[in-house]
């Protein structure tokens, strides 16, 4: 029972849509703060290669070693997610040029592939991944254990984390005013909450959340570093968060879902469909499109829930 | 209320010298930046940008290399400057590319025989409807249901990579070379006939590829569309006062689905030109590696989204992805072109600032409080763009509008 296709499907669909949940995550914090970041895909890879190499080089035991490398990669991304705080906030440049800015700089043909190939980790095995945890012994389920309890702990770290966010977005002050900045900024900043600081913060969070997004693929998924490893899931970690209406609880079935998609392929090959692979590869791609289609149109604008200031800098008395 | 350590006023106006200076400077910045970060990683930056300028400009040939680079920046630098200038944010460049040089190679094969003559305006016109198609679907979805284009134009690059690949590695297609020895081993795609090669203009020490020509007549075409024109006026006022368009009765929504239209098509090109001038047949690895489509929205930027502008940065941009190309392999560092790619594109959004606003450091007194606050009464510099001033000067005001993220 717990081979079947349809269950392998699920629970790949959660391994695959963990890494595209982080990001999204990270890119909503940033995003409810007025600050729109296309640098993504750029954060995500630059996140995957430090922490593979951290995990690489680092001695000591494996646990001590990943959450070293996690947080590397974390690190790393939030220093992104700086340079983009301090051109768009206080520079007060396009959003979207400077987060292009960012995936050209940190992306494959950048950062990432520039510390990939002079450290050499292309083709190298991995010294230490994460393993599946049987949670609380659940696994052994009937199809609810193989999907949801034989996963990662950076899948369940991913759980939490999306409860930490919802409860920060909707139960704390603190979240109050990171709503406020993004609705209304002139309004929060004349409320003393200072737009600048939210924004900063919000913006390196969602470095830090892709940075760690990143580290997913080379420290659980595949255990190996190749130039460009996260092949456009920056850009659908984007998408998710317009297709999730800027809520976090929503962006876990958008993740999962598209985690199902990317899986499809991959799961239908090793059962020897003979479909070409390439359509399979751009079915993400694709669906992203329909599905974006679809939350945009006429129907769902009434309910759409993006931050009034999204995209726009801000200046007292402007 | 914090008092920021950096705070900003705005110029009326900005001085013309600026213009100039800002991208210039950034590409010095961003050699200097990189220069630092080679010595922090343990590379001699000094000899890594001598091997760069000897691939580039110095070398036996490597004038006429950097401009076949050069050739596809200048028109995907355009199509990025003509849709980022008029808020349209085409970053789909990458994959209209694909399908231009999809639909070049196709028109190539199939009358290729039959010599320039014919072979160029079939190429031109295939792979210019193949990548305005292909930014139409975007620009539509944007017009009419209000979907946003930066996310489905950058999805698409994905899938007009994939259906590249698919053509000459998936499939037994027109595209592929299922004959030739070579083929065999490694598949690759069909060469079109020799004599539709395009031809290259010898000028003094350089090779000017015929790409590079048309390219140049595009850039001084839609630098006079945009300036002087009753159509590039409308696209002008749509943009940068989208309620004053709408008050004049333009058809702002038509107006958009041209922009990204007129940009797809210039991005094809960009994809004709890389078969005409330089591949001869479907290399969908090699259009991959190369990246003209992204890098030509680092050229737009640079050049501040003016299309004259747009030639030199892309000769400079050319010389840089040219070292990067034609030193890959050896040890030369991986990666190290997009870095400064993406450093340039940062200092020059910076220096923007420079050229909008004022700078003033550290926690200035009351007075100067007083300043922001009399230059926010002064006349809303967005009218100014409207009333004209030069083709490439309101893309420095780019700023989204609110419900541009849907």
């Amino acid at each position: 029972m717990n081979d079947g296709l349809v269950v392998q499907l699920l629970a790949s669909a959660v391994l695959f849509g963990t890494p595209l949940l982080i990001a999204a995550l990270g890119e909503l914090l940033a995003e409810r703060s007025g600050i729109l970041n296309l640098g993504v895909e750029g954060m995500m890879l630059v996140g995957a290669v430090s922490g593979f190499l951290v995990s690489q080089r680092i001695g000591g035991a494996g646990w001590t070693a990943l959450l070293v490398a996690v947080v590397a990669a974390g690190v790393v991304g939030g220093g992104m997610g700086l340079i983009h705080a301090f051109l768009t906030v206080t520079l007060r440049a396009n959003q979207i040029v400077s987060g292009l800015a960012l995936t050209i700089f940190g992306g494959a043909i950048g950062l990432s592939s520039y510390i990939g190939d002079s450290q050499h980790l292309t083709g190298q095995a991995a010294r230490h991944q994460f393993e599946a945890i049987n949670l609380f012994g659940l696994s052994d389920l009937p199809i609810l254990g193989p999907v949801l309890f034989h996963h990662t702990l950076f899948v369940y770290g991913s759980w939490v984390l999306v409860a930490a966010v919802a409860y920060y977005l909707y139960r704390t002050r603190a979240g109050l005013h990171l709503r406020a900045v993004g609705e209304d900024p002139a309004a929060a900043d004349a409320m003393g909450i200072s737009v600048t600081g939210y924004r900063y913060v919000h913006t390196v969070a969602g470095g830090v959340f892709a940075g760690v997004a990143g580290a997913f693929y080379t420290l659980a998924l595949s255990g190996n570093w190749s130039n460009g490893i996260t092949a456009g899931a920056g850009w659908i970690a984007l998408a998710m968060v317009v297709l999730a209406f800027w809520r976090p609880e929503l962006v876990v079935v958008g993740a999962y879902l598209f985690g199902g998609i990317a899986a499809l392929g991959p799961n239908l090959q090793a059962r020897n469909v003979s479909l070409p692979p390439e359509l399979f590869s751009a079915l993400p791609y694709l669906m992203t499109i329909v599905v974006l289609v679809l939350v945009s149109s006429a129907w769902a604008r009434g309910r759409l829930n993006a931050p009034a200031a999204l995209g726009t800098a801000y200046m007292r008395g402007e | 209320m914090t008092a920021d350590l950096i705070r900003l006023e705005r110029r009326l106006a900005t001085p013309r010298w600026l213009m100039l200076a800002v991208p210039a400077a950034a590409g010095v910045v961003a050699l200097l930046l990189a220069a630092i970060f080679l010595a922090a990683t343990g590379r001699d930056p000094i000899s890594t940008y001598r091997q760069m300028a000897q691939a580039s400009i110095t070398r036996d040939g490597a004038l006429s290399a950097t401009m076949i680079t050069a050739t596809p920046l200048l028109l995907t630098g355009l199509a990025a400057a003509i849709a980022f200038r008029m808020r349209a944010w085409n970053i789909g460049g990458e994959g209209q590319l694909y399908i231009g040089a999809i639909a070049a190679a196709g028109a190539g094969l199939v009358v290729g025989g039959q010599g320039l003559a014919v072979a160029l305006p079939a190429m031109c016109l295939a792979g210019m409807a193949g990548g305005a198609l292909w930014a139409a679907i975007p620009g539509l979805l944007r017009a009419h249901l209000n979907t946003n284009e930066i996310l489905t134009s950058l999805m698409l690059n994905y899938v007009a990579a994939l259906l590249g690949y698919y053509l000459i590695f998936g499939s037994g297609s027109y595209w592929r070379d299922l004959t030739s020895p070579g083929a065999q081993v490694f598949p690759q795609g069909k060469e079109i006939a020799a004599t539709s090669w395009w031809p290259g203009f010898l000028a003094p020490g350089v090779v000017l590829p015929l790409g590079f020509l048309v390219g140049i007549a595009c850039a001084v075409g839609l630098f006079v569309t945009i300036r002087s024109t009753r159509f590039g006026f409308r696209l002008r006022v749509v943009s940068d006062s989208p309620r004053a368009a709408l008050y004049a009765g333009i058809r702002t929504k038509r107006a958009f689905v041209l922009v990204m239209v007129l940009s797809g098509a210039l991005a094809g090109l960009a994809g004709v030109s890389q078969v005409g001038d330089f591949a001869h047949q479907l290399d969908p690895k090699g259009l991959q590696g190369a990246a003209y489509g992204y890098t030509g929205i680092v050229v737009a930027a640079l050049a501040r989204y003016n299309p004259i502008g747009v030639i030199l940065a892309a000769l400079f941009m050319g010389a840089l992805a040219n070292a990067g190309l034609s030193l890959a392999g050896s040890d030369f560092p991986q990666g190290l072109v997009g870095m400064i790619e993406g450093i340039i594109l940062f200092c020059a959004l910076g220096g923007e600032v420079l050229s909008r606003y004022r700078i003033r450091v550290g926690r200035g007194s009351r007075a100067l409080a007083s300043v922001v606050a009399s230059d926010s009464t002064a006349p809303a510099p967005r009218v100014d763009g409207i009333a004209g001033e030069g083709a490439g000067q309101g893309g420095a005001e780019v700023d989204m509008g609110t419900g541009r993220i849907l």
